[in-house]
């Protein structure tokens, strides 16, 4: 933990980098009326063309820092800017090349899906009225909603609603997405659809930050990451950076657990111990089949050998620690 | 928007019916026409000699409780009602400045200002038409003008009813601005338009009678004498352009800085 705080810390501050950022904040915070400090001195850094994973558990500040890009609520302190415009003073330029979702859809009940978009549509004043019918029809499309555009809102099912929001964010060509836990709510085949989206959009150059709790999504589809626990982010970075500071171990299943922690200690590997008739290690810079070729050599009987990465998940717990409750 | 809600369509229909049932029980009771001495009496009385009488009649009953709950629904429900259901984030986010929603906002307040006793005058017209005489109108200063004239009377009343109404709109759009909860900004905004009619009607505060918003709503009584007379409208017009000034800058400045959290 005290290692992820630091590299938190120690992120680069140069200017000139500034213009590649899609996000930047500065020591950003909100602190809410009834004293909560839900977001503290945030340090956002999110490159151009990332797509970007924002983590965090339950109630760490997620949506109110989505909520803060956006200019809905307004920080305590410290500054932000969008696509290289600081805000909220740029925000009449800036959010029209932004699409959002925030913390679920929300239309008029009343009204048919196609009927909401255009209203939204209607209200962008740099939106050209003449392509608003093709427009919709393709975010409709996008989404896989053409069939239900006609329904009205109401008599949607929840994956309709959050993919008709999806829609919402993608009305026009987009530079940004901010998008508040996207796949809330959809089926499998929609779930795999949205990543499938994500990832496009990314290749296409669109700067993607999503927040989202399928850590296993997150680590299809993202080329970066960021953590949060009660406000504070606790790490961020690219995933290869992640993945390079985690710690691969190696478990060697074997009749003879203790002769095959010898060969892995005396092969330099840190940590080696036995746990449950297994010999584990951590495996730094040597190469695995060197492990398997010494333990062959020493005459170990080697029953199962394997590289373990630590998931994102693990990576993640590590990083928030194991307790199930919200910290209020 | 405001016109498509059937919420909204059903209280056109109530408006539209009360100028129709005025008619038929003026018809149905009538046993020759009398003038009551104060406004009220006296537009009644005059129905049976001119149906536009009952366009009159019924704007002088929806002005002081009906047309206040119409327009209290919507001004209420404005902004509230879209940071109800949550889509105020998603129109602030388009991006909308805040300003401009509150402009929005105030123009569809201020066509149902228009609409509503529109539908009324120009139901009562027809009705009146249907039921009673149509020929030259006596006003209530006993002059007698062409039905024509009496249209052209009927329709500045309407515009100022309208403006009245705009006071109204303005409380409620501020109100809505206060809370996420629809009912209570309408209820909100009609408990302060009777609260107003109420401290009216106490003469010992005469002082702040012209101050107060509903105080000049039944003037347009004025406006059917010979020669019109506008001292009274003149005045509820001041006052009430000063309502919707203050009432504006109070809406702008509260959703200006408003964190949005619904
Ligand atoms: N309007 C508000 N007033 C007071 N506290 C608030 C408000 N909005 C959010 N909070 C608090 O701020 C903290 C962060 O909330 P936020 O919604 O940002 O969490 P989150 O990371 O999006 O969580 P989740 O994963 O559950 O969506 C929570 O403790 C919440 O109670
Ligand atoms: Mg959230």
């Amino acid at each position: 933990m005290s290692v992820a705080e630091a590299q938190a810390r120690s992120a680069p501050s140069d200017a000139s980098a500034s213009a590649e950022l899609a996000i930047e904040s500065a020591a950003l915070t909100k602190r809410f009326r009834s004293g909560q400090v839900a977001v503290d001195t945030l340090e956002l850094r999110v490159p151009r063309g990332a797509v970007y994973g924002f983590l965090g558990p339950n109630g760490s500040g997620k949506t109110t820092t989505i909520r803060m890009l956006l200019g809905l609520i307004f920080p305590t302190s410290g500054r932000y800017s969008m696509l290289g415009a600081a805000l909220p003073a740029s925000a009449g330029s800036v959010l029209p090349r932004v699409g959002a979702l925030v913390e679920g859809p929300a239309f008029h009940p009343y009204l048919s899906g196609r009927a909401n978009l255009a209203r939204l549509d209607a209200a962008d004043l740099t939106a050209t009225g003449r392509t608003a019918p093709r427009r919709i029809d393709e975010a409709l499309e996008r989404v896989g909603l053409t069939a239900a555009a006609g329904k009205r809102y109401r008599h949607y099912s929840l994956g309709m609603r959050q993919r008709l929001g999806i829609a919402a964010a993608l009305l026009q060509p987009r530079e940004l997405l901010l998008l508040d836990e996207p796949t809330n709510g959809l089926d499998p085949q929609g779930t795999r659809e949205v990543r499938h989206l994500i990832h496009q959009l990314g290749r296409e150059g669109v700067t993607v930050f999503v927040s989202s709790h399928l850590l296993a999504e997150v680590e299809q589809v993202c080329t970066h990451v960021g953590v949060m626990s009660t406000g504070r982010m606790v790490w961020q970075g690219s995933l290869p950076e992640l993945a390079a500071q985690q710690r691969v171990r190696v478990r060697v299943t074997t009749s003879d657990p203790q002769a095959a922690r010898d060969v892995l200690a005396r092969l330099g590997l840190g940590e080696p111990t036995v746990v449950d008739g297994e010999a584990l290690a951590v495996l730094g810079s040597i190469d695995p089949e060197r492990i398997v070729e010494a333990l062959v050599e020493a005459g170990v009987g080697v029953r199962g050998f394997v590289v373990e990465k630590p998931r994102l998940e693990d990576v993640f717990v590590s990083l928030t620690g194991e307790g199930f409750d919200v910290s209020g | 928007m405001i016109f498509r809600r059937r919420r909204n369509q059903a209280i056109l229909g109530v408006l539209a019916a009360i100028p129709i049932l005025i008619a038929i029980s003026v018809k149905v009771t009538d046993h020759g026409s009398r003038r009551g001495n104060d406004n009220a009496g006296a537009l009644f009385g005059s129905i049976a000699d001119n149906g536009v009488f009952v366009a009159f009649a019924a704007l002088f009953v929806v002005l002081t409780v009906f047309l206040p709950m119409a327009i209290s629904v919507v001004a209420g429900d404005s902004v509230s009602g879209e940071a109800n259901i949550g889509t105020l984030r998603y129109l602030l986010t388009v991006p909308v400045s805040r300003p401009r929603l509150l402009a929005v906002k105030y123009t569809g307040i201020l066509s149902w200002c228009l609409v509503t006793p529109l539908t009324v005058g120009v139901v009562g017209v027809l009705a009146g038409l249907a039921l009673f005489p149509s020929g030259s109108v006596v006003l209530l200063s006993g002059t007698q003008v062409p039905y024509v004239d009496g249209l052209g009377r009927l329709l500045l009343t309407i515009l100022y009813a309208a403006l009245m109404m705009a006071a109204v709109g303005a409380i409620g759009l501020f109100v809505s601005t206060l809370t996420e909860v629809p009912i209570a900004a309408m209820a909100t905004t009609l408990a302060l338009s009777i609260t107003s009619a109420v401290l009216d009607a106490i003469p010992q505060l005469g002082g702040i009678h012209p101050w107060l918003f509903s105080h000049y709503w039944l003037r347009f009584a004025d406006l059917l004498r010979d020669p019109l007379q506008f001292d009274g409208v003149e005045k509820g017009v001041l006052v009430t352009l000063g309502y919707v000034l203050v009432f504006l800058t109070l809406g702008w400045a509260r959703l200006g800085g408003k964190d949005i959290s619904s």
